[in-house]
């Protein structure tokens, strides 16, 4: 029998135990991963005041602060199940099983697929796959790939791989189909482009951006959209190309890129070969949220949050007693708010473990994740804040139903 | 020539010394411990892991953190192990045999709706 169990060992997951550690609660952290950090491990990007944000460096600060205070860790073992029982929290690994009175989800995100014809190829890999095996294990994803989507994170991802020694041939779009139709509008993706803008030394897009702040801006500004690309960290980015297939005999050997017009429509005859050993795809991420859904939470599609999100509160409780949730399973923020959150909840289960005296240190964790948010550096969504409104809002209105229910 | 980025501009060096052996598929290769299955196997030029159960077609890793399944091998003797998430020791055996489950990106994957 546990106190607390921490599903999870990304930022929100190690700020949340190194909280509740810190105020006596005993944790223990449960990961399928190998190593402490989840996510932030990747990480590597340059701060506006100059200095590397190094996210092996962070995770393991953390990771040794959560051992020194004690915390428990289990790598290595991938939570299958998790259901109420008697009151405890009831938590199934491939191992062994867990019970505790407290239970925090912070499982993070997952990236979604864009199927493009050719893509279960080896060498074929999402853009996080290559982060990871470029900035974590260190192994080149290839000597020279293309990357199909073009968001924040394949552009950040592009110029960490460059960093690395690794060729990007372009940015580039998929072919638009019914489902990748977001993703091959130019449009759209110019829109989501103007979000990284800022790190971005070329002034076509750094002015661009200020420019097509409205739709009509936008379309003139696609129209207008150089035919043979801008650059961004001196990397092709072609909004007015997708690729069409990516080939080879037994692995990756290269994609057929093509022109497109405005509406993401291939012209025909257009076609080129871009002889490359990997392809990365990028189709944005979503919270990862099975574990909240088995256990029979609540849920709401929150498109500014990136897709469906649990239903919780500011404090990170979800409406199922003593089950709580931090960090992108919330929505798609980057790490700085996910260890905000990661407090927040760290606090909170403190608090239902009955230390006394942290209200009003829950009460700045919330104003601090706000602040957080406020000044981040990568922004995945433009009408985050919205979002998280928007929750709330359920939220309020669950409680009232819920009120009401009790009333009658 | 090595895929491996030994020294790193901003991450800086690795220390490459303690390689360990392992066999995939009954050839041996050197790994350094601890990493990644999936990312030995790269390091030595296999991107190969499987070919799936119906088509035979080849497949490699995807995702790199355990939620495509993509990567499943036998691991010293058990089946169904995701490559990316399993760190190597000495002597290890892994095999790209035995897949029963159809994956998800087969299935055009959870998320697509
Ligand atoms: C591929 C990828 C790349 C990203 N790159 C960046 C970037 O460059 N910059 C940026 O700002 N943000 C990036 N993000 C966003 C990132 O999600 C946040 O920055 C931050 O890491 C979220 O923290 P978290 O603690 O919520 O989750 P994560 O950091 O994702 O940690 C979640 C942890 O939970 C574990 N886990 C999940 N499910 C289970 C389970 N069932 N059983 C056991 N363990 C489980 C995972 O192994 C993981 O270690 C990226 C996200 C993804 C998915
Ligand atoms: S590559 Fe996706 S689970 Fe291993």
């Amino acid at each position: 029998m546990n106190n607390t169990i921490i599903i999870g060992s990304g930022p929100a997951g190690l700020t949340a135990a190194v909280t509740c550690a810190e105020n006596g609660v005993d944790v223990v952290v449960i990961d399928e991963y190998m190593i402490a950090g989840g996510r932030l491990l990747g990480q590597l990007y340059e701060e506006p005041n100059g200095s590397w944000w190094n996210g092996i460096k962070e995770s393991t600060t953390l990771y040794e602060k959560a051992i020194n205070l004690g915390v428990k860790f289990h790598f290595n073992t991938a939570v299958n199940n998790i259901e109420q029982s008697n009151g405890l929290w009831v938590v199934y690994t491939e191992k062994d099983t867990f019970y505790t009175s407290n239970l925090l989800l912070a499982t993070g995100a997952a990236e979604s697929p864009v199927p493009v014809p050719g893509w279960t190829l080896p060498g074929v890999m999402s853009v996080g796959a290559a982060q990871v095996m470029t900035n974590v294990q260190r192994v080149k994803p290839g000597e020279r790939g293309v990357i199909i989507g073009v968001n924040v994170l394949s552009a950040v991802i592009a110029m960490e791989l460059q960093l690395a020694g690794v060729e990007i041939a372009c940015l580039t779009l998929p072919k638009r189909n019914r489902i990748t139709m977001k993703a091959g509008d130019p449009r759209k993706v110019l829109d989501s482009l103007l979000h990284v803008s800022h790190m971005a030394p070329s002034p076509f897009v750094r002015y661009g951006s200020k420019l097509m702040k409205n739709d009509f801006m936008k379309k003139l500004g696609v129209n207008f959209y150089p035919k043979k690309g801008v650059k961004m960290w001196d990397i092709p980015i072609q909004l007015r190309k997708a690729v069409t297939k990516i080939y080879g005999e037994d692995e990756v050997e290269g994609v057929t890129l093509a022109t497109i017009n405005a509406d993401g429509e291939v012209v025909s005859g257009s076609e080129e070969h871009i002889p490359v050993d990997f392809v990365c795809i990028a189709g944005g991420l979503y919270p990862l949220a099975e574990l909240a859904a088995v256990a029979g939470c609540p849920f709401y599609l929150v498109e500014e949050l990136g897709g469906y999100v649990p239903l919780h509160n500011e404090r990170m409780e979800t409406p199922l007693e003593g089950l709580y949730v931090a960090g992108n399973i919330t929505g798609i923020e980057g790490a700085k708010v996910a260890a905000a959150q990661g407090t927040t909840a760290g606090l909170s289960m403190a608090h239902r473990s009955g230390i006394k005296g942290l209200d009003n240190t829950i009460n700045d964790s919330i104003k601090m994740t706000e602040q957080t948010r406020n000044s981040a550096p990568i922004q995945f969504h433009p009408e985050i804040e919205v979002g998280r409104k928007k929750i709330l809002q359920q939220w309020e209105a669950y409680q009232s139903t819920k009120r009401e229910s009790i009333c009658y | 020539m090595t895929r491996r980025i030994l020294d790193h501009p901003i991450l800086g060096k690795i220390e490459d010394k303690n390689y360990v052996s392992f066999t995939f598929n009954h050839k041996v290769y050197k790994g350094l411990e601890n990493e990644s299955l999936a990312a030995a196997l790269l390091a030595n030029g296999i991107r190969t892991l499987r070919h799936h159960e119906e088509s035979g077609s080849p497949r490699g890793f995807y995702c790199n953190i355990g939620h495509c399944y993509e990567c499943r091998v036998s691991v010293d003797g058990q089946q169904g192990i995701r490559a990316c998430l399993t760190p190597l020791k000495e002597g290890m055996i892994a095999e790209s045999s035995g897949q029963l489950q159809t994956s998800s990106k087969e299935d055009g994957g959870l998320e697509n709706e």
